[in-house]
C-alpha cells in the first residue's frame, strides 16, 4: 500500500491554537496519518497562533505581530509543505496575510515564501501526495460539513470526500447545503451569539435529516460550533475531525 | 432619514432580539430566498461560462469607475442631446430639494414612484409627503410596504418578509376590503387603485438600473408594467440614479442585464425592459415630455478613491448576496436598520450614514464568503467587511474590555513558555465549570451550545511524548 512513496517529503506542523489547546488528538492523528503515508513530519513548539482572532475582530496591530511571529518561525525550517489540520488557519496564511494585514516590507518577503508552502491536511493528502487511501477503516454514516474558509477561499470540496470514500466501512451521506456556514466566525459566535444559533439551528437540522452518525470536516472550529448543539440538545450524533477518522484502524 | 437610530451594537441586539426567535418570519424569509436562488441556479445553468460573464461583469464595472468623471461627461452630453435635463446632487438633501422642486413647480395631486433604492436611500418619499405631496409607491411590494409604513426589506423584493395571508390581512385594514390570500386577486386590487394614480398624476419617479454613456439612455427593469405607466404616462419623468450606474455602451448592456435578471429573481430577461433616452419626440405618440435625471453623489466620489471600498460601486443591486446569506436569512432586511441590508448593505452603510452611526454592520457577518461567492460582478463582499472592521476598531469604536481582550492575547501568544502554561492553568480550573452534557458553561454561548472541556493534555505536551517514542 504505501511501499508506493519514493522519496520522503518533509512536512513541518502548523498546529493551529485551537488544535493545541482544546484538540490535541486531532493534531496527533494527523501526525499519524501523515506518517503513515510516508511523510517525515517536524514540530516547531515555539508556535502559538496565527493570529486570525485578532484579525477577524478587526484588530490588525495585534494580528500582524503574531502573524510576525508565525513567520519567524516557518521560514526557512527547510520542510517542504507546511501542513495543518484547519482549513481556516490555511487561509489566514495563504490570503490574509497579503495585502489586508500589510506586514512590513521584510515579513511580505517571508511571507511570500510561506505562503507557497503551507496546505490544509486533505489536500495535501489528496493534492500534493496524491494519496485517496491512506489505508483507514471506520464503519459509519458518515456526513462532510463544507467549512467556509476551506471551500470558498482553498476551493477543498472533494479532497475530504476522496478520502473518506476509501475508508473501509464507512458509509459517506450528503446533508443538504452542506455548504451553508455553521455560524461560527470565530468571535462572532461570542458577539452574535443569537445569530450564531440561529445558523447552527439550520445546520443542525441538515445534519439530523441526513440520517449520519458521524458530522466530519476540516476544521475543529466548525465542529466545536455544531457539537457544541448536537450534545446540549442529547442528539445521537457525534462530530470527528477528518484527521480523527483517517487515522483509525480496524479493531 | 430612514434611520433614526444609529446602528451601533446595542441597537442593533435589540434588531435582532426581536425578530430572531420569530419562527413565520424566517419561515418567509427563507421560502422567499430558496425560491429566488433555485431560480437563479436553474437559469445561471444555461451558461457553461458563467463565471467568465462574472469576471466580464467585473472587468467592465471597473473599467467604468475607474473612468467615472469621462462617463458621467460623456452621460451628460448625450442625455441633454437627447433633450433630457441632467441634475447633479451631493448629498441626499440636495437630491431632495431637487425633486421637491420639480415637483412643486408642476404640481398635480399625486406623484407616482417605481421602485427605486437611491430613492430609498435619500429619504424621498418621506420628504415628498411631510411637503404635503401625496406620493404612491406602484411596485406591488414597494405598495406593500408603504401601506405597512415599513421600509422595504429587500433590495429587489420589498415585500419579501411578509406572508400571502399577511398580505392578505394588511389589504383588508388598510384599503377596508374583504380578506383574501389570492396573489392574483391581491394584485388586481392593487392594480385597480393605483390605475387612478396613473392616470392623476403629473410627476413620475422611477430609479435607474443601467445608464448608457454613449447614448444617454436609462434602463429600467421590471416585472409589473408599473415602470411603464410611472415614466411614460405623467408628462414630467424625474429619475433618480447613483452615480455608480454607468456602463458605456448598449453591448455591455446586454451582459448586465444577463447578470442581473439571472441573480435577482432567477430570470433570464424580467418581463419589461425600459430603454429610456430623453422625452417624447414630436413624432411620438407617447412619453413624457420633460426627463429630468437626478445623479447622486452621496459618499460614492470617495468610495471611487478608497481601494478598499471602490469595489463595493460595482454593485448592481441584484439582491443575490442577500438571498444567499445565513445571516439575512436568519434577521431579515429590517435587522439590520438600514436601508441597504444583507452583506453589500453593511459596506455601503457607513459611507451612507457614517462610520459611528453604523458601526455594528462590519460585524454582523461570520464571513462565510457566500456572498461574494454568488455576486454577479464578482465583490470581494467579505473581505471588504474585515477592512471596515480595522478601520473601525483603529479609529477607537471598540469596547474597552475586548481591547484589553486581545491585548491580553497578543502578550500570551507572542511568548511561547507563556501560552503553555496559560493553558495549563485553564485546564486546572476547567472541571469547576463542568455541565451536564460533558462540556463546560460559557456564559457568552448563550446556553444554546455547550463548549468542549479541555483535554488534559495539550499538543506540544503529545508531542514530546511521540518525539521520546520515536
Ligand atoms: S453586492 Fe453583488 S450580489 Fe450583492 S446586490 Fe450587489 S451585485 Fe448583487
Amino acid at each position: 500500500m504505501s511501499h508506493t512513496f519514493v522519496r520522503i517529503v518533509h512536512v513541518s506542523l502548523f498546529i493551529p491554537c485551537l488544535t493545541d489547546q482544546l484538540f490535541p488528538e486531532t493534531g496527533m492523528n494527523m501526525v499519524r496519518v501523515l506518517e503513515r503515508v510516508g511523510v517525515r513530519v517536524t514540530y516547531d513548539r515555539r508556535q502559538t497562533c496565527c493570529g486570525q482572532p485578532a484579525f477577524n475582530t478587526g484588530y490588525h496591530d495585534e494580528s500582524r505581530r503574531l502573524a510576525m511571529h508565525f513567520l519567524d518561525i516557518f521560514d526557512g525550517d527547510g520542510a517542504e509543505y507546511i501542513v495543518a489540520p484547519s482549513g481556516s488557519c490555511a487561509t489566514m496564511v495563504t490570503v490574509f496575510y497579503g495585502d489586508l494585514l500589510s506586514l512590513p516590507p521584510e515579513y511580505r518577503e517571508k511571507a511570500g515564501r510561506v505562503r507557497e508552502r503551507v496546505r490544509e491536511f486533505t489536500s495535501f493528502l489528496v493534492d500534493v501526495m496524491h494519496v485517496e487511501d491512506v489505508g483507514a477503516a471506520f464503519s459509519s454514516r458518515v456526513t462532510v460539513h463544507d467549512s467556509c474558509h476551506a471551500l470558498r477561499e482553498l476551493h477543498i470540496k472533494q479532497q475530504p470526500r476522496t478520502l473518506l470514500r476509501a475508508v473501509r466501512g464507512l458509509q459517506l451521506v450528503e446533508m443538504d447545503e452542506a455548504e451553508r456556514c455553521c455560524g461560527f466566525g470565530g468571535t462572532f459566535s461570542v458577539k452574535h451569539a443569537d445569530i450564531s444559533t440561529a445558523m447552527l439551528e439550520e445546520k443542525v437540522a441538515s445534519i439530523e435529516r441526513s440520517g449520519a452518525a458521524v458530522v466530519t470536516g476540516v476544521d475543529s472550529s466548525c465542529l466545536m460550533q455544531i457539537d457544541g448543539m448536537l450534545r446540549r440538545r442529547g442528539l445521537p450524533v457525534r462530530t470527528m475531525h477528518i484527521a480523527d477518522i483517517l487515522a483509525s484502524e480496524a479493531a | 432619514m430612514s434611520t433614526p437610530t444609529p446602528i451601533v451594537p446595542e441597537h442593533f441586539k435589540q434588531l435582532v432580539g426581536e425578530r430572531i426567535h420569530d419562527d413565520a418570519l424566517r419561515g418567509n424569509i427563507r421560502r422567499a430566498t430558496r425560491t429566488s436562488l433555485e431560480k437563479r441556479l436553474a437559469v445561471i445553468s444555461d451558461y457553461d461560462d458563467w463565471e467568465e460573464l462574472r469576471s466580464l461583469g467585473y472587468d467592465i464595472k471597473r473599467h467604468v469607475i475607474d473612468h467615472l468623471p469621462y462617463y458621467l461627461k460623456k452621460f451628460e452630453h448625450a442625455a441633454a442631446a437627447a433633450g433630457a435635463v441632467v441634475h447633479f446632487a451631493t448629498d441626499a438633501a440636495e437630491a431632495r430639494e431637487i425633486v421637491h422642486g420639480l415637483a412643486v413647480q408642476r404640481g398635480g395631486p399625486v406623484i407616482v414612484k417605481s421602485k427605486s433604492m437611491t430613492t430609498e436611500e435619500i429619504g424621498l418619499t418621506h420628504a415628498l409627503e411631510d411637503a404635503g405631496i401625496r406620493t404612491v409607491e406602484t411596485d406591488l411590494g414597494e405598495y406593500i410596504v408603504q401601506l405597512a409604513k415599513e421600509p422595504p426589506s429587500h433590495i429587489t423584493a420589498p415585500a419579501l418578509h411578509k406572508s400571502r395571508g399577511e398580505i392578505g390581512r394588511l389589504f383588508a385594514d388598510t384599503l377596508g376590503i374583504e380578506y383574501t390570500d389570492d396573489p392574483e386577486e391581491l394584485t388586481a386590487i392593487a392594480r385597480r387603485l393605483l390605475r387612478e394614480d396613473f392616470l392623476a398624476a403629473d410627476v413620475g419617479i422611477s430609479g435607474v438600473n443601467f445608464a448608457i454613456a454613449e447614448s444617454g439612455t436609462l434602463c429600467i427593469v421590471e416585472n409589473e408594467g408599473n415602470v411603464r405607466l410611472s415614466t411614460g404616462l405623467p408628462k414630467t419623468h424625474i429619475a433618480v440614479m447613483g452615480m455608480e450606474k454607468l456602463l458605456p455602451d448598449m453591448e455591455s448592456l446586454g451582459l448586465f442585464l444577463n447578470l442581473l435578471g439571472r441573480s435577482a429573481t432567477g430570470q433570464r430577461l424580467t418581463c419589461y425592459t425600459s430603454l429610456i433616452t430623453g422625452p417624447r419626440r414630436p413624432h411620438e405618440r407617447d412619453g413624457p415630455d420633460e426627463v429630468h435625471i437626478v445623479i447622486l453623489d452621496n459618499g460614492r466620489s470617495r468610495m471611487m478613491r478608497d481601494p478598499h471600498l471602490r469595489e463595493a460601486l460595482f454593485c448592481i443591486r441584484c439582491g443575490a448576496c442577500m438571498n444567499v446569506c445565513p445571516v439575512y436569512q436568519s434577521i431579515g432586511g429590517h435587522g439590520y436598520g438600514s436601508v441597504y441590508s444583507g452583506p453589500i448593505g453593511s459596506i455601503i452603510t457607513p459611507v451612507f450614514y457614517g462610520e459611528k452611526r453604523s458601526r455594528a454592520l462590519p460585524f454582523a457577518s461570520s464571513l462565510c464568503g457566500a456572498c461574494a461567492e454568488i455576486c454577479p460582478v464578482k465583490i470581494d463582499i467579505h473581505h471588504h467587511l474585515l477592512w471596515w472592521r480595522k478601520s473601525m476598531v483603529g479609529s477607537g469604536d471598540a469596547p474597552r474590555s475586548e481591547r484589553l481582550m486581545m491585548r491580553i492575547f497578543l502578550a500570551v501568544s507572542r511568548r511561547p513558555a507563556l501560552f503553555d502554561l496559560a493553558g495549563r492553568i485553564a485546564r486546572l480550573f476547567t472541571p469547576l465549570f463542568r455541565d451536564g452534557d460533558g462540556g463546560i458553561s460559557v456564559p457568552v454561548w448563550r446556553g444554546s451550545r455547550s463548549f468542549p472541556a479541555p483535554p488534559k493534555k495539550s499538543f506540544k505536551q503529545l508531542w514530546r511524548h511521540h518525539e521520546q517514542r520515536s
